[in-house]
């Protein structure tokens, strides 16, 4: 990513028997929280005026807010390369926020580090390496529930009835399961800490039209319990008529912002954005 | 034809020596094993921790030895294991801090590491040298055999004896020991998953609030734990020179990936597979064969297949042999 770095430079190395590049981790931002500071009001959580981009890179945000208030379904859309999933990366600390801040719950936690946001309520589920395939889909939760200290055994109850398919598999390695019951590990994986606010990264790409309205199906049903979802989705219209509220991203700046319905309305969003 | 007494020798020269050497290697590979699969490369300073932990065996062992303390039949070396253990760790600590977490922090692409480790490699050779000096030193004490040759002919009535040493005794059973722990560690308790899901997927692992430092660390104490016992077995079965574990580095690489880089069973399978096939080819083969061909048409040469300053050549052979036909190793590892 960052080519001006040395050491991120394998000098054409292919040999596997001495380096193991899989699953090796992304630089963060920084590998120490700073201060958390109370912001009171505003909604539960929201990235506000983020401008930032990777690394030394260049922006890619440019002024950008998003958010999502208690018991509601947000939704980024917007056309490939707009910067959807990097906004997502940027309200969850996985890429330096230049400018603007990130509150959620009343306070600024722009200066923490991912794992720290994690402790603080938030569940995150990345677009792609969202399981760990050669773990079991039990081992997969547990690790999920690996900052609880308390019993977990209810909220894994939970998530078992939420994805029954997931319950009977819970031996076999997460790597051998089909594109939408891994999906289903990798929501289950971020609901084990209860977290206050999820956020899902394009949770139904690569997955056939059939699992992927299952999927929403369940995703509404995870609303439900009243934990509020903020979603990044590739199937805009879809999207947008589950959502609460929408945010179309166009280039790393917010285009339209409105409710789900009235985005769906909105004749130039449609024509721009939903074929018409 | 005697094929009872062929078979003795065989056990004698051949079955028990290769066990008691592919259990070594079977530890000194897990170690290797483990930091591929976590740390992401091949640790070549690997060798020289095995040596700078039982160094440190060694020393608190003559220091035990000056005090006058034994274990009775056992080596008195298996009481200073856990002080070797606990240096070797402390050291290995010292390093990754000084050394290895600068690249970690930058997330320095695996191959950059693997030339870090020479370096440590070659300053951990030196230290060593300097401390316990370059020569060999035997620091075995206690009884020698559990059975000797002569007693077992005796027990027998054969004319071929089947030696058992204490120190392959102590091996296998080490190795049995140390091996189901580490199972048992990695599958069942809480840190050892959390090492497999690091090993994983990184990033993923410290969205899922695991540690990362903590990881490292725990890794990196197995590790030393596991070299340190390895090297402390070897040395109780044969000598401990400084230059010989570092050349030891070769055969431990090829059993890891034989059995498959980041396998932790392949590495144990790797071990024995590699023990065996270097002393099966390095043996003289003339006793056997006169046992256990009819009388007459024995070999009248050694039968030796290659000279035992050949046997790290079989090593790679196999190494080669199975790279070709089987890239990610017998079970399957990481490596492509």
């Amino acid at each position: 990513m960052s080519s001006s770095n040395p050491y991120q430079d394998d000098r054409g190395n292919k040999d596997r028997s001495i380096a193991n590049p899989a699953g090796q981790g992304s630089p963060m931002p920084r590998s120490k929280s700073g201060k958390v500071s109370s912001a009171p009001g505003g909604p539960f959580l929201i990235g506000e005026n983020m401008t930032g981009g990777y690394g030394k890179g260049p922006d890619i945000l440019h002024d950008c807010t998003i958010s999502v208030e208690r018991g509601e379904i947000a939704v980024i859309v917007g056309p490939n390369g707009a910067g959807k999933s990097t906004a997502m990366k940027a309200v969850f600390g996985m890429l330096e926020v230049r400018s603007g801040r990130v509150l959620l719950d009343g306070e600024d936690i722009t200066q923490l580090t991912p794992q720290d946001r994690v402790v603080k309520g938030m569940g995150f589920v990345p677009q792609t390496s969202n399981i760990f395939t050669s773990l079991t889909v039990e081992e997969n939760l547990e690790m999920g529930a690996f900052i609880r200290t308390d019993d977990f055994r209810d909220t894994m109850a939970q998530v078992y009835d939420l994805f029954p398919i997931l319950k009977e598999k819970r031996r076999q390695p997460a790597g051998e399961l089909s594109g939408g019951q891994r999906q289903q590990v990798a929501v289950g994986r971020a609901l084990m800490t209860k977290p206050k606010v999820l956020m899902l990264d394009e949770p139904t790409a690569g997955v056939s039209p059939i699992v992927m309205d299952e999927l929403f199906d369940r995703i509404i049903e995870v609303a439900r319990t009243g934990i509020p979802i903020l979603m990044v989705e590739q199937n805009a219209r879809q999207a947008l008529e589950i959502a609460d509220k929408g945010f179309v991203l166009v280039q790393g700046r917010n285009a339209f912002t409105d409710t789900g319905k009235a985005l769906m309305a909105d004749p130039e969003v449609r024509r721009s954005f939903l074929g018409g | 034809m005697d094929l009872l007494n062929a078979f003795i020798t065989l056990a004698n020269f051949v079955i028990v020596p290769a066990i008691a050497y592919g259990s070594q290697l079977a530890l000194g590979a897990l170690g290797v094993t483990l930091i591929y699969g976590i740390l992401r490369f091949s640790n070549f300073a690997h060798g020289d921790t095995m040596a700078f932990g039982t160094m440190i065996t060694i020393l608190i062992t003559w220091l035990f030895q000056s005090w006058g303390l034994s274990l009775g039949v056992f080596p008195t070396a298996l009481l200073a294991l856990p002080f070797g253990i606990a240096g070797c760790a402390l050291f290995v600590l010292m390093t990754d801090r000084a050394v290895y977490r600068f690249y970690r922090v930058q997330k320095a692409k695996p191959v950059i590491l693997v030339i870090v480790s020479m370096g440590v490699m070659f300053i951990m050779n030196g230290v060593v040298r300097f401390i316990i000096g370059p020569d060999d030193h035997a620091f075995g004490d206690g009884e020698r055999f559990i059975i000797s040759a002569r007693t077992f002919r005796e027990m027998t009535g054969l004319q071929e004896g089947l030696a058992i040493r204490t120190s392959t005794g102590i091996t296998v059973i080490t190795a049995i020991i140390v091996v189901a722990i580490l199972f048992w560690f990695l599958n069942k308790t809480r840190t050892g998953k959390s090492m497999r899901a690091y090993s994983d997927n990184e990033d993923l692992a410290l969205l899922s609030g695991i540690n990362p430092e903590r990881v490292v660390m725990v890794t990196w104490i197995i590790v030393a734990a596991l070299a340190t016992v390895a090297g402390t077995l070897y040395g109780l079965d044969k000598s401990f020179k400084a230059f010989t574990y570092f050349q030891l580095l070769l055969p431990i690489f090829a059993s890891a990936i034989v059995g498959g880089l980041g396998s932790p069973v392949g590495a144990i399978a790797g071990g024995f597979i590699i023990a065996f096939s270097e002393v099966l080819v390095t043996y003289a083969w003339k006793k056997v064969l006169v046992y256990a061909l009819p009388d007459g048409i024995g070999p009248d040469g050694l039968a030796q297949l290659l000279s035992t300053d050949y046997k790290f050549a079989v090593s790679f052979l196999i190494l080669l042999i199975v790279l070709l036909f089987r890239p990610t190793g017998l079970f399957k590892g990481k490596s492509v």
